[in-house]
């Protein structure tokens, strides 16, 4: 992969990435530009979303670097984030010009909708593709009842569960 | 006060695990409630715009800092925001890649899977919530979801069919 598509790559998981990247990310890097497996994106997302920072932000750095080092992490990033930083200001100047027109405001609760299943949808399937063992799916549904019903602070649950998860996981290749 | 904007979202940064929606608390007491650089009713509408458009929701960082300082503002809350968690990112993949023979990592890393999906699903439950004020938001959520768990689509297609749903019958 040469960098310009990095670049681009990225550019358009930032560009179109409504309601939150993860779902876009993963759709353009295992899906249509194959540059990771669904397995080997899954460990490099799991490991960004343990990180600080938004989860797909770390994954670019990670997945740059694998690729280009320093220079693969940096394009990746700017591919990011530019694009989006430019529409975002775009759309703080004239925000107050738009965001009350009920057209507008029906879209968007459109489109929040949308994003919200397609998060839920992307999450699904990860899990249906990877078919991780037992007591894992254990491990993620627990994660999400603390996370969205129990609300707990994310970095509790991850400082509690990912040890455990690690040791399932762990557990289960040397056996 | 730019190096102040520039520490205040580094230090946010690092305390950002799970992303922008983990820190929103923090960030809201840090440059509301503490430094009183923006009105808590600038601050809720900054952070809508940032989930509106396009992109991490994490930018939200930037144009807070472009409301408090303009393009230099901007400039320091996003490379504040984006550096240390980048640079960590770094050094952990470069760890990963020197272990990278080493038997166990493989399964270790795999171990984090698991928590990685059920954080994006409770992410998607908590942002359904407040999606699914009425019964066509949820037919939008669960068709947008099943459409993304089910097809290869890009996933924009259900985004830009939610929105005209919404724009004719909401």
């Amino acid at each position: 992969m040469r960098l310009g598509e990095l670049f681009f790559g990225y550019a358009k998981i930032g560009l179109l990435g409504f309601g939150g990247v993860a779902a876009i990310a993963r759709h353009v890097i295992v899906e249509e530009r194959k540059w990771l497996t669904e397995r080997e994106y899954a460990e490099v997302l799991g490991l960004g979303q343990v990180l600080p920072g938004p989860n797909v932000g770390n994954a670019a750095v990670m997945i740059g670097r694998r690729f280009h080092g320093l220079a693969g992490a940096v394009t990746a990033t700017a591919g990011l984030y530019s694009g989006p930083l430019v529409i975002l200001i775009l759309l703080a100047v004239f925000y107050d010009h738009f965001g009350q027109e009920p057209g507008v405001a029906s879209f968007m609760r459109g489109v929040a909708a949308a994003a919200a299943g397609m998060v839920i949808g992307m999450a699904v399937k990860m899990a249906d593709k990877l078919r991780p063992p037992l007591e894992l799916i254990g491990v993620g549904l627990l994660s999400l009842v603390a996370g969205a019903w129990l609300r707990l602070p994310l970095p509790l649950i991850v400082l509690i569960l990912a040890p455990i998860s690690i040791w399932l996981s762990l557990r289960r290749q040397t056996a | 006060m730019i190096l102040q904007l520039f520490l205040t979202f580094s230090l946010l940064s690092l305390l950002a695990i799970g992303g922008a929606n983990a820190v929103l608390p923090e960030m809201y007491r840090q440059i509301v409630e503490i430094r009183g650089w923006i009105e808590p009713a600038t601050f809720a509408q900054l952070f809508a715009l940032a989930q509106a458009a396009p992109g991490p929701n994490i930018l939200a960082a930037s144009v807070m800092g472009w409301r408090i300082a303009g393009p230099v503002g901007l400039g320091a809350a996003t490379l504040g925001m984006l550096l240390p968690a980048a640079i960590l990112a770094w050094c952990v993949a470069g760890v990963t890649q020197r272990l990278s023979r080493a038997p166990w990592l493989r399964p270790a890393q795999f171990g984090l899977v698991p928590v990685a999906i059920g954080l994006i699903a409770a992410s998607g439950v908590i942002m359904a919530e407040a999606a699914g004020t009425g019964p066509l938001p949820w037919v939008i959520i669960l068709g947008s979801a099943l459409f993304v768990w089910r097809t290869a689509f890009s996933p924009l297609w259900a985004l830009a069919a939610g929105g005209v749903l919404g724009w004719f019958l909401l």
